[in-house]
């Protein structure tokens, strides 16, 4: 696969403050990359140095074999770019809209026409193209967005945020239409996102992006995979009583490095860290001294990453 | 390594000319075929529409024509009632400068409606768009941030040249009709000019406005300091001017070269003002008889024959104020050019 974005120790600084800070990514032609991070992560910025909207203190881009610093208008005439929170004019109508996108890139008024119609009933909003923008919901306008990037058939486009704000219908509907278009058209799609279970479904790859620096970087499988071989392996279960001999024979195991307990209404519950998978034997023993009513083992989700490596804070550590 | 460098500059330059694919011709072709028109082009019409369809322009045009046609009716009350002297000549410029009393004459109207037409359509042209978020948008749009920022400022101008030369066409078919005289060439030719200084004033205005829309986020602050320093050119300049005027006047005894100085003193301070210099002009240019601006001394004086100056002359007196006036609106573009083309534009921010 070759790579369409390439980023070499890019650097942006604010003063004395290191909004991205070294990073390196590769995004490969034809895949979905969620670029995931809390707020002020720098993602945003990130966008904006890779069309040249700003200008990068240290570190190389490569767009599409181009450097924004030099070729920034050719980038951006095959980059479709929809900012967070994207604006319309909203006197004019949904056609109007797209179709000025359209003449912006060079397209006669005819075509742009055309075109425009094509993509809005490819978002679905046929029903409203003739309306005014003001009139929009959140949703619409951001599935318009959709549109308004697509017009000028981009070869990569890049959603800062495009599932802030819309219901979670709209959000599955939204990213169900940006993988069907990437799938279909062959179009890289590089996404910013501080919701990583929103978009964990639809990115081929994610990098997470915290404090200007990148984490981590691959399929979330793999980052959960890299997680679980990290730390210890929790297992919670919870008995009906409080059995004092229970209690006694877990502090002996060998492989239980430490556990939680807490009792409530009669419930005893249990959080135990392991070395290794004991689960089975774990609940033998659980049956064997008191009455088990549940027994899980915890895998790492995307909670876990999402709080390992956004939070910074290790929940494993804190309760140790 | 100079070689090696000039070989990386072949091959750079063979990069950006090589050739298209057949799809892109394609596109290409088509394009010419339609004659798509540049993006700045594309944004000029946008803002042209924009700003004919909306309510403020709307009400300042009726406005201003209102005005004009007040101004009319002032100054042909005027000349029915004999405010001008036997065997005047010029009689059609005086539309334009004479008045009855009750209502300005039209010059004062252009001078003083110009640059509210101006800031009008200048104070929210960046800052709007800001905040509704689609500037983003468009800058991200393959074209340079200079064409945003000249698109702006062309559109209002040609707008405001479209309304200018509607209303001066519009007194003179008016004085046609009411005065039945009709205007010598170089009558036509002074209202002409009058008309295209009056489009350089408002443009002056036009570009400070969009330098503050520019520089402020919110629309309302832009508009009040636009408006402010409005106010403050033509209302307060004078009244500062007359406290310096105090300060610097020579006494009674003071000589002859202590008073030239004094005039050229205040004649300078007051070159900083455009409406000041905007009101030279138009007396300059619609009133011939004006021979300058500055002080004459009785030497200059005697013998000089008491005659209008022929239109160049008249030009030639107001160059100097025309220049600065164009200068101006420079400075406020170039300002306002540098601002924007370092700012960081995020959405809605």
């Amino acid at each position: 696969m070759d790579a369409v974005i390439k980023l070499t120790n890019l650097t942006k600084q604010y003063g004395d403050y290191k909004a991205v800070d070294k990073l390196n990514l590769m995004i490969n032609k034809g895949e979905v990359f969620g670029l995931l991070g809390p707020n002020g992560a720098g993602k945003t910025t990130t966008i904006l140095m890779l069309l040249g909207l700003t200008e990068r203190s240290d570190g190389e881009i490569e767009v599409l074999g181009l450097d924004p610093k030099y070729d920034s208008l050719e980038i951006k005439s095959k980059v479709g770019y929809m900012p967070d929170d994207i604006g319309f004019y909203d006197e004019r109508t949904a056609t109007e809209n797209i179709v000025y996108t359209a003449m912006l890139n060079g397209m006669s008024h005819q075509q742009a026409k055309q075109l425009a119609e094509q993509l809005l009933n490819r978002v679905g909003l046929e029903a409203a193209a003739h309306k005014k923008v003001s009139t929009f919901s959140r949703g619409m306008r951001q599935r318009l967005g959709l549109a308004d990037v697509l017009i000028k058939q981009p070869k990569i486009i890049i959603l800062d945020e495009p599932t802030l704000g819309i219901d979670p219908e709209g959000v599955r509907e939204l990213l169900e239409l940006i993988t069907k278009l990437s799938k279909e058209e062959g179009i890289t799609v590089l996404l910013s996102s501080h919701h990583l279970q929103q978009v964990q479904k639809v990115c081929d790859r994610v990098g997470l992006f915290v404090k200007g620096k990148l984490l981590a970087c691959g399929q979330i499988t793999e980052l959960a995979n890299e997680l679980n071989d990290q730390e210890y392996i929790k297992i919670q279960l919870q008995l009906k009583q409080d059995s004092p001999a229970f209690n006694e024979q877990i502090s002996q195991l060998s492989y239980v490095k430490d556990y939680d307990f807490e009792q409530e209404d009669e419930v005893a519950s249990y959080t135990l860290y392991c070395n290794e998978d004991k689960t089975a034997e774990l609940a033998r023993l659980a049956i064997e001294q008191g009455e088990l009513i549940m027994i899980q083992r915890h895998t790492y989700g995307l909670d876990d990453i999402y709080h390992r490596y956004f939070a910074g804070g290790d929940t494993h550590e804190s309760t140790a | 390594m100079s070689q090696q460098r000039s070989i990386m500059n072949i091959r750079h330059m063979l990069q950006r000319v090589k050739i298209k694919n057949p799809a892109e011709q394609k596109r290409a072709s088509e394009n010419m075929q339609h004659k798509a028109k540049s993006a700045f082009w594309v944004m000029v019409e946008k803002e042209f529409s924009d700003h004919i369809r909306s309510w403020r322009f709307t009400i300042l045009l009726a406005i201003i024509t209102l005005a004009c046609i007040g101004s009319i009716y002032s100054a042909i009350k005027a000349i029915q009632g004999g405010a001008l002297n036997e065997g005047a000549s010029f009689l059609f410029l005086s539309m334009f400068t004479l008045t009855d009393g009750t209502i300005p004459q039209f010059t004062q109207f252009v001078a003083f409606l110009g640059p509210l037409m101006g800031i009008v359509l200048g104070f929210d042209a960046v800052n709007a768009e800001r905040n509704k978020g689609t500037l983003s948008r468009i800058i991200s749009q393959p074209l340079y941030r200079d064409d945003f920022l000249k698109a702006k400022f062309t559109a209002s101008l040609l707008l405001i040249s479209v309304v200018m030369f509607a209303l001066g066409f519009l007194v003179m078919a008016l004085g046609l009709i009411f005065i039945g005289y009709p205007p010598t060439p170089e009558e036509f030719l002074r209202v002409l000019f009058f008309i295209i200084t009056s489009i350089v004033y408002i443009g002056f205005w036009l570009n400070l406005s969009i330098l503050c829309s520019v520089r402020f986020k919110q629309a309302a602050t832009s508009a009040l300091s636009t408006i402010s320093i409005w106010i403050f050119f033509t209302v307060f300049f004078s009244v500062i001017l007359s406290l310096i005027s105090g300060v610097l006047s020579p006494d009674q005894s003071g000589s002859s070269t202590d008073m030239m100085r004094y005039y050229n003193q205040m004649n300078m301070i007051t070159k900083f003002s455009p409406a000041e210099l905007f009101s030279d002009i138009t007396s300059i240019l619609l009133m011939p008889n004006i021979r300058t601006l500055g002080l004459l001394t009785v030497e200059q004086v005697t013998l000089a024959i008491e005659s209008p100056l022929a239109i160049g002359q008249s030009l030639l007196l107001v160059w100097p104020q025309i220049t600065v006036l164009v200068a101006l609106t420079f400075i406020g573009f170039a300002l306002s050019f540098y601002l924007f083309m370092r700012q960081e534009i995020r959405s809605r921010s």
